[in-house]
């Protein structure tokens, strides 16, 4: 029974797989990717490990494809142009990877884990411990150096992401609240009386005060800009 | 008893925060940069001296060890460090202006090679690579106005990754037929059964390809040139120095640990590397035109002069390797800060015909260059020679004559491509006249030059300090 289960896993997780690679639709290579982490999961149940199952669920489906998902609609990917060089590049490609695979091969035909392995101690699973505990105590207790050290890792990816890509822009617009509070009408607005039934085109047209130039943010208002005035805007 | 064993790193880790969170909150106004720099440096001098009074032993369920050998190959990481953060100060982007990153970034990088140092597990191992290497990606394209730098930055990423998860294919191998990551574990194992099994060897065989593409030996040294001229100085000169000693930290300490029993099986392996490293690394070189190029070739040369000690696996071809790669990270620093101040109207100028007539526009920048360029290739009694002198005489004493005649001739070759500097630097007509030195660059290259030239008067304290680190290692 559990070898029916297995097969069936693992088949549909090998042909999901091959269909991520092979779809011409990039939404549906990130659909059968999530397929893919669902029989993964599977596998992970078979063989007892159910707290990996989880967590492949909870972070691969649940949150990584999910986002894959929503990167790949949004961005204009043209699958075409990428698959442009597949034709040059396939027979290396995988002239490299027969070669590895082969290697393999021989590399398993002969697998015989070192004889005298039980000579030297090994972290394992105490009696009667789940395995999410088990992996708790390894990774916050014993290789907690490891651990934190990876977050640098992240930390670093993260600094690097911000180094590369920001551009603080003079231009940009941002909310400055005390500017905002210490604003007074005055800087802003000019009232001016104008007789009945005229308009401010005598006056030069619309106009802004001229210190508006100081209080407006940098670079978003030009004091020398040609003024609208009322005529242009009407048309 | 764990947290004392690596004090220093958790000092350096916190510090690298503190110094993150400092450039961050200042003012718009005030560009934190110098004062980030400067932070980072005492960082790395109070991590120096807890690095020297660090006590012995292995910690966190074998993963960290300190020893002798950790603590000499951290203490020289850390002056890599400090050097090339010193040479930041006076970097100036394609967009002007320094940013606090690069002084963080080097700093967390160099968290990563004293992990990589201390490593007694495969996973620290590639944790610590991992680190010091994505630190050192971003450094690469840090100039991003600048074409070449992204580039260098994208392609050591790229192959850098390829590199990676050769590593990590070796690292499984080895943990799928020793049964265990943890060196000391693997030791016992492979002594117990008698030999390791093929699967085994085929994992040493990508260990040992993983961490020669870090250390630009051939055949995996393509990426060399073009990321060494691309990066902006200061990041070449880091690059250079502190990762590659720390790769030799792990490729000494796996080799003579763990694989230690094994030693007639990686030997020709190693020792192959070293041959076409050095032949390559000073043939290649001879028809460069651009002075970065020329040193990042002449780096491929010096990391198969470096592997020569490895090659005899013997306690004395270690000592020659710490050594040498002492010497050559002094000597690496002072030509890098030499291209540094080869700017005109504020233009970084990197070719080698740039230097004509150097000797009289600038005396004293053509006299420390022609110090390191006699100390690359060899001539008593500047440093090079006498890390030169003994990895020869460990593979004299190891009986690799072959590789000891093929370390001699390389070395005359590479002779005539040093000698040309100096020739364009002295007797080729004068070009312009360079901007004048920032104060960090005339220092550096004052100090090194001064280092290089009289390291005669410190090579007892530091031969001794590499035999120490040496008998930790094997004895």
């Amino acid at each position: 029974m559990t070898a029916l289960v297995f097969y069936v896993f693992a088949t549909i997780l090998v042909l999901s797989a091959t269909m991520v690679i092979s779809a011409r639709n990039p939404v549906h290579s990130v659909l059968f990717l999530i397929l893919g982490f669902f029989n993964a999961a599977g596998l992970f149940l078979l063989a007892g490990a159910e707290f990996l199952a989880m967590l492949l669920i909870i972070v691969y489906v649940g949150a990584v494809a999910v986002l894959f998902l929503f990167v790949v609609m949004m961005l204009d990917i043209r699958v075409s142009e990428a698959r442009e060089g597949l034709q040059r590049y396939a027979p290396f490609g995988a002239a490299v990877g027969a070669v590895l695979f082969a290697e393999l091969i021989l590399a398993f035909g002969h697998w015989r884990i070192a004889p005298a392995i039980d000579a030297v101690p090994h972290l394992g699973q105490a009696a009667g411990e789940t395995n999410t505990a088990a992996l708790g105590d390894l990774i916050y207790t014993h290789y907690v150096l490891l651990f934190q050290a990876c977050g640098l890792v992240l930390l670093v990816a993260m600094i690097g992401a911000i180094v590369l890509t920001l551009r603080e822009r003079p231009t940009g617009r941002r909310q400055d609240i005390e500017r905002q509070h210490a604003r007074t009408v005055a800087d802003t607005l000019e009232l001016r009386r104008l007789p009945l039934g005229r308009s401010v085109r005598e006056l030069g047209g619309f106009a802004r005060p001229t210190s508006y130039s100081e209080a407006a943010a940098k670079g978003s208002y030009d004091p020398h800009a040609p003024v609208l005035s009322d005529e242009s805007r009407g048309e | 008893m764990n947290w004392i064993i690596a004090f220093p790193e958790l000092v350096l880790t916190l510090c690298g925060l503190v110094i993150l969170t400092v450039g961050v909150v200042q003012k718009k106004s005030t560009n934190p940069f110098a004062a980030c720099s400067m932070l980072t440096i005492a960082a790395f001098a109070i991590t120096g001296f807890l690095v020297t009074v660090s006590p012995d032993g292995s910690g966190y369920e074998h993963v960290f060890v300190n020893d002798g050998f950790a603590r000499f190959m951290k203490v020289l990481s850390l002056i890599g460090g400090a050097l090339a953060t010193i040479m930041t100060l006076s970097y100036r982007g394609t967009s002007g202006g320094g940013r606090f990153e690069l002084p963080v970034l080097i700093l967390f990088s160099t968290i990563g090679t004293m992990l990589m140092a201390s490593s007694d597990n495969m996973m620290t191992l590639f944790v610590g690579l991992e680190l010091s290497s994505l630190a050192i990606y971003i450094l690469c394209a840090f100039d991003r106005d600048s074409v070449v730098s992204s580039e260098s930055g994208l392609k050591y990423f790229i192959l850098g990754s390829l590199a990676s998860g050769l590593l990590l294919y070796g690292i499984s191998l080895t943990y799928g037929y020793g049964g265990t990551m943890e060196y000391g574990a693997i030791r016992t194992v492979l002594i117990q059964s008698g030999g390791a099994s093929l699967g085994l060897m085929l994992g040493i065989v990508f260990l040992i390809a993983g961490l020669a593409f870090k250390l630009s030996a051939v055949p995996f040294h393509m990426w060399t040139p073009d990321v060494y001229q691309g990066a902006p100085t200061p990041v070449t000169a880091y690059l250079a120095g502190a990762p590659k000693i720390a790769t030799f930290a792990l490729i000494l300490r796996i080799m003579a640990g763990p694989f230690g029993a094994l030693a007639p099986q990686w030997q020709l392996l190693i020792e192959m590397i070293s041959v076409l490293s050095m032949v390559f690394g000073s043939l290649a070189a001879i028809p460069q035109t651009n002075i970065k190029r020329l040193m990042a070739y002449s780096s491929i040369g010096h990391m198969g002069y470096a592997l020569m000690g490895l090659a005899a696996a013997t306690p004395g071809g270690i000592r020659g390797t710490l050594v040498y790669l002492t010497t050559y990270l002094f000597m690496n620093v002072g030509v890098f800060a030499g291209i540094a101040a080869m700017r005109r109207k504020g233009h970084e100028t990197t070719d080698i015909a740039d230097l004509s007539g150097l000797g009289r526009t600038s005396p004293g920048l053509a006299l420390m260059m022609a110090i390191f360029m006699f100390s690359m290739l060899g001539m008593p009694p500047t440093a090079g020679f006498f890390g030169k002198l003994m990895v020869f005489s460990a593979a004299y004493g190891a009986g690799l004559y072959g590789l000891l005649a093929i370390g001699a001739i390389t070395s005359a070759i590479g002779a005539y491509y040093y000698l040309r500097i100096v020739k364009v630097m002295y007797f080729d007509a004068s070009a312009p006249a360079f901007d004048t030195r920032s104060p960090s660059l005339a220092f550096l290259s004052v100090s090194m030059g001064i280092v290089t030239a009289l390291f005669v008067l410190v090579l007892g304290p530091v031969t001794s300090a590499a035999q120490a680190a040496a008998s930790a290692l094997i004895g």
